[in-house]
């Protein structure tokens, strides 16, 4: 029973409005502009040591910190784009994996005086604690951490509304049609690359945002948050959940957040003790990170084969081919 | 379909069962010493010893200052003896100690070595004493070993690429065929690494029949792969996309796999882990780096020339250039592809293989080059040949070239930052061909 519990308490976590966001992002830029960007974990990581930074080192106030942290996104998006956004689908998903690489490899080992290495960057959420209206237990969660998932649960409807309404705009149907035929809409007079800068600046942004919570959320930012390990989960998530549909990637995140939180759980409640009902030569509770992940890979094997559409997606609608 | 799925998982699974049995559950953590019992009048030693190390000898430094700050900022200072010792008390308290050598009293010709951390923090928590090592060396080290660096360098950087190659090689021959951009080529790497451990290290089998039974095992991981994993994608009519998504699927599946399995442990093979170096003007090699060379110049020798001379070989690349085409001219494109994943799979097999010798064997000992073979198949050109092993050359030497000017963890950073500045000014690479790139 408490499994279940903790599974639910995991699906409106911290985390959970983490992967949301991220995964919102995401879908800006695979599900409706259908850019292949692997790099998202660089976005998020560059938005978050933005905004840590710009209050740990520099004591900016917590406001001029975010604007900080979503210009560095943005600068990224600008510098990335550029080059790559003109070449083929599989080449953008290298160019990009291997700028997030870059960046979580800068971050771990340069200008340690301000990202501290691999230890990363603590100590830029007194301000943001400060403002904290909750004071007792909420639910069962902290109230230090209710704080932070109330501020993330907010973002991802505000930013949900706001791209639903953005898709509706003549801008998001222009953004569609590049994913189902670009020379088509370049036939009729729009700069494709420029729809296709402004909706990896965007998605850039969004995921971000997820990148502030996160970094809230545990107090600090370190270089191993962002591998490319966080972008195929995050890409899992979308797909699960259904790519260019606005609630696919909250589904995704929450349903796919909450199911790992169930698994670790039966996972280590079968492995723990002196007598577990796993035997020991089989498998150890050393062992459930490794297994939580191995079904991360199958659940994307198998959603790619079967079903690449998700739960709420349009077959139709995926941009799958390369061009 | 979803049998087939099924079956070539539960193969797999058996295959790494095999190798796993004998991997110990558990490593047990070394229990840190708990607190001991806080007294006011308990006193904290702190102790070390000066040496300059240079190429000629050791010496003790005697007469340099050394400042200890605790926890409530109170400083003492002690100066080494003649043995280069130097040890101090100070009170015991939780906390930050801070230890600091002065540079100026240390002397002539004697310098922290670039990069050494001065002062040097460390945590309290009993009271044991405290031992701070300063690493030291001649002063004029860093002038001369500069230029002195090069060739080693480049040929750290020769044998790397070379190795490198065998990786690069496979993934861009399974992309010149199938298009496929392989995220899992990394893990077949790590696959002829593992497995060579487990016949040497477990079953203790001699080195080199452990060897080539993992080069065996991965030519029958690559067939075994395409025939019952990818062949039916593609008759699926899957999309390219989509299979590179797949194959990150994949990539989790078995690095995971890999970590289940080994427990996240690095680990070496049995013999020639440490072989003597030989130095032979500015440069110093083994003897078994330069049998692992050959073994590599060889390997890549031959798949090259058969690509060229042999029917197969101008079958794959008649593939390579269309399908439809080649498929026409009665090629059978699937028994072909079919090949070029053994051979694929063998080459980074062999790759992991060797690798494991220089590196130690880890779970994610491939996905780590995984990204360095992209930007060698991308300077190179994708799905160019001589574009894959040229490319593998240039990132290896570019990369132990850089750690002269970066610090060595940043050094998979510049291959990575060299395949961005590729596609900005020359996507198709070296070799490649501008229609390809779209």
């Amino acid at each position: 029973m408490t499994i279940i519990i903790d599974a639910l308490r995991a699906a409106v976590s911290i985390e959970a409005a983490y992967f949301c966001l991220t995964a919102i992002g995401l879908n800006v830029q695979f599900g409706f502009a259908g850019l292949l960007n692997f790099g998202q974990a660089g976005f998020v990581a560059v938005g978050a040591y933005g905004f840590a930074v710009a209050v740990a080192s520099f004591n900016l106030p917590f406001f001029v910190a975010i604007l900080v942290g979503l210009t560095c996104t943005a600068i990224l998006a600008l510098f990335l784009g550029i080059p790559t956004l003109r070449l083929r689908a599989d080449y953008l998903a290298i160019a990009t994996i291997a700028a997030a690489e870059v960046i979580r490899l800068f971050f771990g080992a340069s200008f340690k005086e301000y990202f501290n290495g691999r230890d990363g960057v603590t100590g830029f959420s007194d301000a943001f604690q400060g403002a904290n209206p909750y004071s007792g237990e909420v639910l069962g969660f902290r109230p230090d951490d209710f704080w932070v998932m109330t501020i993330g649960w907010i973002l991802v409807v505000l930013s949900s509304i706001f791209l639903w309404s953005l898709m509706r705009s003549p801008w998001g149907r222009v953004l569609k049609s590049i994913r189902e035929d670009e020379e088509a809409v370049r036939s009729l007079g729009k700069n494709v690359y420029s729809y296709k800068m402004q909706a990896l600046i965007l998605g850039g942004m969004v995921g971000c945002l997820g990148g502030f919570i996160l970094a809230l959320g545990q107090n600090s930012v370190q270089p191993d948050n962002f591998s490319s390990d966080l972008t195929f989960i995050v890409y899992t998530m979308l797909i699960l959940g259904g790519a260019a549909r606005i609630f696919g990637p909250i589904f995704g995140a929450v349903v796919f957040w909450a199911f790992l939180s169930l698994i670790s759980g039966i996972l280590g409640r079968l492995t723990e003790g002196g007598d577990p009902v796993i035997p020991s030569w089989l498998m150890t509770d050393d062992q459930v990170g490794s297994v939580r992940f191995m079904i991360v890979g199958i659940a994307l094997m198998l959603l790619m084969i079967f079903r690449p559409q998700g739960v709420f997606g349009d077959r139709k609608e995926i941009a799958l081919d390369a061009r | 379909m979803r049998l087939r799925i099924a079956a070539l998982l539960a193969l797999i699974m058996g295959a790494l069962l095999l190798g796993g049995i004998a991997s110990p559950a558990a490593s047990t953590g070394t229990t840190a010493p708990s607190a001991a019992p806080q007294a006011a009048e308990e006193k904290i030693t702190v102790q070390g010893r000066l040496i300059n190390k240079s190429t000629s000898g050791q010496t003790n430094v005697a007469g340099a200052t050394i400042t200890v700050t605790d926890a409530s900022g109170e400083e003492t200072t002690t100066e080494s003896d003649e043995n280069g010792q130097y040890s101090v008390d100070v009170p015991y308290e939780q906390g930050d100690l801070t230890v600091e050598l002065d540079e100026s009293t240390l002397p002539e010709g004697v310098a922290l070595r670039e990069g050494a951390r001065n002062p040097i923090k460390v945590k309290v928590e009993s009271t044991l004493p405290v031992t701070i090592t300063f690493v030291l060396g001649p002063g004029d080290r860093q002038v001369a070993s500069a230029l002195d660096q090069i060739p080693q360098n480049l040929y750290n950087g020769l044998y790397f690429g070379v190795i490198l190659a065998l990786g690069a090689l496979g993934l861009s021959m399974i992309f010149g065929t199938t298009g496929l951009t392989n995220f899992a080529h990394g893990e077949l790497v790590t696959f002829g690494a593992i497995l060579t451990y487990t016949f040497n290290a477990t079953f203790g089998l001699s080195i080199w029949i452990a060897a080539l039974l993992a080069i065996a095992f991965s030519a029958a991981f690559g067939l075994v792969q395409d025939l019952f994993f990818w062949r039916p994608l593609r008759n699926r009519g899957t999309g390219l996309i989509a299979m590179m998504i797949v194959s990150i699927g994949l990539q989790f599946f078995l690095r995971n796999i890999f970590q289940f399995f080994t427990g996240g442990r690095t680990v070496n093979y049995r013999e020639y882990i440490t072989p003597p170096g030989i130095t032979l003007g500015p440069v110093t090699y083994t003897v078994r780096d330069l049998v692992l060379l050959g073994v590599a110049i060889v390997l890549l020798l031959s798949v090259t020339l058969a690509l060229s001379r042999t029917r197969i070989g101008r079958a794959t690349r008649a593939i390579a250039d269309n399908p439809s085409l080649a498929a026409s001219t009665g090629i059978n494109v699937n028994r072909v592809i079919t090949i070029v994943w053994t051979v694929g799979t063998l080459l980074a097999g062999t790759c992991g293989v060797l690798l494991g010798f220089s590196q130690s064997v880890k779970f994610d000992l491939g996905a780590q080059i995984l990204l360095v073979m992209f930007a060698a198949i991308t300077v190179g050109g994708l799905g160019s040949i001589w574009g894959a092993i040229v490319g593998s050359l240039v990132v290896g030497m570019l990369i132990e070239m850089s750690t002269m000017v970066i610090p060595s963890e940043l050094k998979i950073a510049a291959a990575l930052f060299v395949l961005i500045l590729i596609l900005l000014v020359r996507p198709q690479g070296l070799f490649g061909r501008r229609e390809r790139i779209g």
